[in-house]
């Protein structure tokens, strides 16, 4: 990973008025590389998206895309740079084949080699046998995979994925998934923003975690997960217990425990592993308390995103077919609203 | 420094930006149709109620008919409401997102706008025309020659492509496309009502008349009945060339004005 970075953003801040959507971003990625950008409603990630692809200015700081200024030469920039926003951005009443030719053409490619590139992209995505019905009949997760199909035509280095997997079903989120391993093979640098954890567990190599306009915490998933030391403590109990609970595990661990909003359930990291939970097991005894479960295990990112912002964790359940036996898994969303 | 997009590189995104508005008026042939018959109502509805009664104040040079005066102040009225269009366009694609892909590709700045506008114009063109296919069937007969007539159409497109910047400029100001269908017709309304569209304005009273004598509706209708009319159907003291060259510098003036604005609109999207 010695490559020069095909991403860097140095000190980027945007205001709307009062909200200061970006403080001071910075990111670098290498390329090659599936970088995610995890948060909740509101946190920045379109908006750091939009000043990445020339869109928005900021008022301060400095971006560069394929070695390119965005914000001194964003015409050259945009040569480099693919963006699938956070809605697809697709023609009703095109065709599909209709709706990636034209991107195609707009990237300044001449009529036979944007139809020869729609036909493979078509192909590639699955969409070869709908290319030629109007868009408005297609379904949600097809509309995104004709938009991400778009952003692709030109070929760019870098390709902006705005939460591709938002809104759709689990069979669709799936394919889209394929596919964005599959540029990867074929050495498109992408960022992606998503608000769901296990997506950005499985997908991404590297991570930034942005809350507030500010990113809070970048590393490998296992980074992240590590430095809430190598364990977490998990207990389940009821509401009356509870703030004896958290009282024995502050102690403890000497550090404060987090409220799953959700279940209820206190986790707080575990600085000795086993002999933590040992103590804490022992605390809990001597107070008489006898939780309904309680246990060590890794942490996961639902922990990190907890443990670094307290927000809640909404609960999604994705049917996840690419695991074994096609078994119902749990995916996990936050936001501080829903959308 | 932003590169400079080669003028031919500006032509061919726009014509690409062109074809696809376009290409929607034809999946969706409706949209043609319902834009038809709101002119097509107000073409019998002042023909056949008002007419009668409009009728005997209109100059001799209608041939006697109200069709003959009406004709040319629609093809203004129409070019005028159409235009909304371009506003309605722009606010749908800026809220699904279509203009920030635009954006965020290599094309020439200009061709979201240009290529907005020139599509509109078409299809504007396409309207005013089944409209005067309408008019034609239920009486209405041009004065002059034919070239009269297609001289007329020419200046009920170029203000119809004028006010499509006005409406650009609406439209990227507004920016939500449900607020953006009553904002179009706020400027439009008063132009066409408070014009020589429907009667002579020498009817009006002398305030209102100040104001409809001088605004571009009342110039571009008249430059149209001289055309298809003849001199004999403009005001006392107006000339037919005089009439059309008032028209052209009023469309030539307002896309002086409103491009810039339009185009300043566009780049400071967010
Ligand atoms: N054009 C705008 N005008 C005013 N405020 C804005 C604008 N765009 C974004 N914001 C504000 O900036 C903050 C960051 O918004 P942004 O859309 O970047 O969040 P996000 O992380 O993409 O959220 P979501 O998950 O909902 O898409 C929010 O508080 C938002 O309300
Ligand atoms: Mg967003």
């Amino acid at each position: 990973m010695s490559e020069r970075p095909i991403v860097v953003a140095e000190g980027i801040t945007k205001r709307f008025g009062d909200i200061v959507a970006l403080d001071d971003v910075d990111l670098c990625i290498e390329p090659g590389m599936i970088y995610g950008l995890l948060g909740p409603n509101g946190a920045g990630k379109t908006t750091l998206i939009r000043v990445l692809t020339t869109l928005l200015r900021p008022e301060a700081g400095r971006a560069e895309v394929a070695g390119v200024d965005v914000l001194t030469d964003p015409q050259e920039a945009r040569r480099h740079l693919g963006l699938a926003g956070q809605f697809a951005a697709v023609d009703d009443y095109l065709t599909g084949r209709e709706n990636v030719e034209m991107v195609g053409r707009l990237y300044g490619l001449d009529a036979r080699e944007a139809k020869r590139r729609t036909a493979e992209i078509l192909e590639r995505i699955g969409l070869a046998d709908a290319a030629d019905r109007t868009v408005r009949t297609y379904s949600g997760g097809m509309q995104r995979r004709l938009d991400l199909a778009a952003s692709m035509v030109g070929e760019p280095q870098v390709l902006f994925l705005d939460e591709p997997t938002t809104g759709i079903d689990p069979k669709s989120r799936i394919d889209i998934w394929l596919l964005i391993q599959d540029l990867i093979a074929r050495g498109t640098t992408i960022l992606l923003t998503t608000q769901y954890l296990d997506e950005a567990d499985r997908l991404a190599d590297r991570l930034a975690v942005i809350d507030h306009g500010k990113v809070i915490s970048e590393g490998t998933a296992d980074e992240l997960k590590d430095r809430l030391g190598g364990a977490v403590i998990e207990v389940s109990v009821g509401d009356d217990v509870r703030p004896q609970v958290l009282e024995a595990l502050r102690s403890v661990c000497g550090e404060e425990p987090k409220i799953d909003p959700v279940n209820g359930s206190v986790t707080v990291a575990a600085p000795d592993g086993p002999r933590s939970l040992t103590r804490v097991v022992l605390a809990l005894d001597e107070a008489g308390i006898v939780p309904d479960d309680i246990g060590l295990r890794k942490p996961t990112l639902d922990d990190v995103f907890l443990a670094l912002t307290g927000h809640v964790a909404e609960e999604i359940t994705v049917a996840t077919e690419m695991s074994p036996g096609n078994r119902k898994r749990r995916g996990f969303a936050f936001g501080r609203s829903e959308r | 420094m932003t590169t400079m997009a080669s003028p031919l590189r500006a032509a061919r995104d726009t014509s690409v930006i062109v074809r696809r508005n376009l290409l929607r008026n034809v999946r969706l042939p409706q949209l043609l149709v319902f834009a038809t018959v709101q002119p097509v109502m107000f073409l019998l509805l002042f023909n056949y109620v008002f007419g009668g009664a409009i009728g005997r104040a209109i100059p001799p040079a209608a041939g006697g008919e109200y069709i003959n005066w009406l004709i040319p102040g629609l093809l203004i009225q129409v070019a005028a409401f159409g235009a909304g269009q371009t506003a309605l366009g722009l606010t749908e694609d800026l809220s699904k997102g279509v203009i920030d892909r635009f954006r965020s590709l290599p094309m020439a700045r200009s061709a979201v706008l240009a290529g907005r506008t020139f599509a509109d114009v078409i299809r504007n063109g396409a309207v005013i025309t089944l409209m005067l296919v309408v008019g034609f069937l239920i009486g209405f007969r041009w004065q002059t020659n034919i070239l009269g007539m297609v001289g007329g159409l020419a200046v009920a497109m170029a203000f119809s492509f004028s006010m499509s910047w006005v409406m650009a400029l609406i439209g990227l100001t507004v920016k939500n496309p449900e607020a953006v269908q009553s904002a179009v017709f706020i400027p439009v309304f008063p132009l066409v009502f408070a014009s020589s569209v429907f009667v002579p304005t020498e009817t009006m009273p002398s305030w209102l008349r100040a104001f409809a004598d001088n605004q571009p509706v009342t110039a571009m209708t008249n430059a149209i009945r001289g055309l298809v009319l003849g001199e004999g159907a403009l005001p006392v003291g107006h000339t037919v060339a005089g009439d059309v060259l008032t028209a052209l510098a009023w469309a030539a003036g307002i896309l002086v004005v409103f491009v810039p604005l339009a185009v300043r609109a566009y780049r400071r999207i967010t």
